[in-house]
């Protein structure tokens, strides 16, 4: 992988980084309507106080002069107060960060090793009732939406059987420390990270099998079985590696579609990050950190595929020689 | 001559869809609620947006509400029924605009090639990077809750994957002998996109608007459960969202699972659909199933 390659993946990061950028800035502005007034539906606000509101976040000013203060701003870090909370929309922010990022590493841990596993079987039983019985379940799963899966989880398991709690991220003020309240927050994480999981884990099934179905057809899985190598060393040594390949581009592809699943998670189970400041924001009508969740969404998606890009890279020979073709 | 070539590849579709397991089975439930859409005014026992008796408020189905009643002791029984129309209606026009505009898009990139195609697919490119839901959300939250936005919202997100998957099929057939016939017969750009192009991504077209309208009934669901939803048009979303704001989801079942069983069930079919639809269009499974 040449380093021609890194730099091209960059500025195309860095391009659609401030594309994204124009975008948040645009969508609150050219909206139809007035911001201040969206913002504030209440008929009963005055007209003075809109305009002093107006003179307040600088939407009096011409559009351009708006623009360079708001990039100026971000540059800074600053992405304005939060009307909601009254604190600035990037401290509301850093604090639901870890949350998000505990909730959806486990969950999609979880679903990549579940999701190879069963999709392996079911491409290695090819044709077998376990394959037509694990496509058709990952089929059905993948069409539910994940807050159709929490809310039925929560119903279940958090109502009727109440060995889950409803929500939330720890017992409040139950005082734990250390283990205990790890064991805390992961018995609070059980359901939301399942109703994740069940959402993801369809695809890894689906594009597992399909790999694997793939490379058993190869020359080598050929040449391996008529040398006599045991099926299950074929399937651990040769198969399984080479189906593993998709699953990096299929990470990276998703990602912006995986968000989705987040969000409706967190908002079901009241899990205090990202997904669930979007919700509240939205129900809130508070722009300011809308807007800021959307940005931070989008880097994070932006990120993510810049580093899959780098990984498939070294991973994939294909690309290698492709970047070294493009050095000479 | 050619008419009849056509009829018997239609009527030879029709029999593998039908002896297609998921085909078959998708349709059966699709047609089941389109029969409901379509006579929702028979189906239903009062309007769905009536307020009833207070003392009727959370009522347990019985034999006034079948399905019991919400908070505001609306009838559950004549909301689900209503609700096959948004969730249809949203579906359908959606996925009708983003077909046809990704289409256009997708065969002028693939056909122009050079530094048109270049612009357009890296416009593609930038949408298809963008996190869908939250840029759904807050266009949706911005433009205001309407049905009519909640389309244009989902239309603005989805049309870049039809419009790859078009190009792609075009840049193939772009060097096929027919439209190499037709060039050398002096047929221009425009006549040869409509003529000779668009006839054969027809197809192709066709298995995306299947998989369109499941990906718009999931998003106008998820929109309207996050109460982006149009208040005055009562979809399966906004009847979760309404329910699971109110706190009464543990003391009232009847109010969740039929809407959340018509989500499931409308989306599967349409999943259905799509997949016995790419399973028949894929080359080589007429000879595999004897036709």
């Amino acid at each position: 992988m040449g380093i021609n390659y890194i730099v091209k993946k960059l500025i195309a990061s860095l391009l659609t980084l401030f594309a994204i950028t124009f975008v948040n800035f645009a969508i609150f502005r050219l909206a139809p309507g007035d911001p201040v007034r969206m913002m504030f539906r209440d008929p009963r606000i005055s007209i003075e106080t809109i305009e002093k509101m107006r003179v307040e976040y600088g939407l009096d000013k011409p559009m351009v002069g708006q623009y360079f203060s708001y990039m100026k701003n971000l540059c800074k870090g600053d992405l304005g107060i939060s009307f909601w909370q009254k604190k600035p929309v990037e401290e509301v922010i850093a604090e639901r960060i870890p949350r998000t990022l505990l909730l959806i590493g486990t969950s999609l841990i979880i679903a990549v090793i579940l999701g190879t596993l069963l999709g392996a079987i079911a491409g290695w039983k090819g044709g077998s009732k376990t394959d037509s019985a694990i496509m058709s379940i990952s089929m059905t799963l993948y069409s539910v939406p994940s807050f159709a899966f929490g809310i039925l989880l929560m119903l279940a398991f958090a109502y009727h059987l109440a060995i889950f709690p409803l929500g939330g991220i720890e017992t409040p003020a139950s005082g734990y420390h250390g283990f205990r309240k790890a064991m805390d927050v992961a018995h609070h994480m059980v359901l939301p990270a399942f109703s994740i999981v069940l959402w993801y884990i369809g695809q890894y099934i689906i594009i597992t099998r399909s790999s694997m179905k793939e490379v058993l057809s190869q020359p080598y899985i050929m040449t391996a079985r008529s040398k006599g190598v045991r099926e299950k060393k074929i399937l651990t040594r040769h198969a399984l590696r080479n189906a593993f390949l998709p699953l990096i581009t299929i990470t990276g592809v998703n990602i912006a579609f995986m968000t989705g699943g987040i969000i409706e998670a967190e908002t079901v189970f009241s899990w205090p990050g990202l997904g669930r400041l979007f919700y509240d924001a939205v129900m809130k009508r508070d722009y300011p950190l809308l807007q800021g969740c959307f940005l931070v969404f989008s880097v994070a998606v932006i990120v993510l595929n810049f580093v899959v890009d780098i990984i498939y890279g070294k991973v994939d020979p294909r690309v290698k020689i492709g970047g070294k073709a493009a050095d000479a | 001559m050619r008419d009849s070539y056509k009829l018997t590849k239609i009527k030879d579709f029709f029999a593998m869809f039908f002896s297609h397991r998921m085909g078959k089975w998708g349709f059966i439930i699709f047609c089941f609620f389109i029969f409901i859409a379509l006579f929702a005014p028979l189906l239903r026992t009062v309007a769905p947006d009536a307020s009833g008796d207070v003392s009727r408020i959370l009522q347990s189905p019985d034999k006034i509400s079948w399905l019991g009643t919400d908070d505001l002791a609306r009838d559950i029984w004549s909301q689900v029924i209503y609700g096959s129309r948004v969730s249809l209606t949203i579906g359908f026009v959606t996925a009708f605009i983003t077909v046809i505009s990704g289409t256009f898009v997708g065969i002028v990139a693939g056909f122009k090639g050079g530094k048109v195609d270049e612009i357009l697919m890296r416009i593609v490119d930038f949408f298809m990077m963008l996190p869908h839901l939250p840029l759904m959300i807050v266009l949706a939250a911005v433009m205001g809750a309407s049905i009519w936005n909640i389309v244009i919202v989902i239309s603005i997100v989805s049309w870049p994957s039809t419009a790859r998957l078009v190009r792609s099929q075009v840049l193939s057939l772009k060097e096929s002998a027919f439209v190499e016939a037709a060039r050398c017969l002096g047929a221009g750009d425009a006549t040869m996109m409509t003529k000779e192009i668009l006839p054969n991504v027809i197809p192709v077209m066709f298995a995306q608007a299947v998989l369109m309208v499941t990906e718009t009934i999931y998003s106008e669901s998820v929109l309207s459960f996050l109460g982006l939803g149009d208040p005055t048009k009562i979809s399966w979303g906004t009847m979760l969202h309404f329910c699971f704001e109110s706190g009464a989801m543990s003391r009232s079942p009847w109010w969740v699972f039929p809407p959340v069983i018509c989500i499931v069930a409308l989306i599967i079919s349409f999943s259905f659909l799509g997949t016995s639809i790419s399973d028949i269009l894929t080359p080589g499974y007429k000879e595999t199933m004897g036709y």
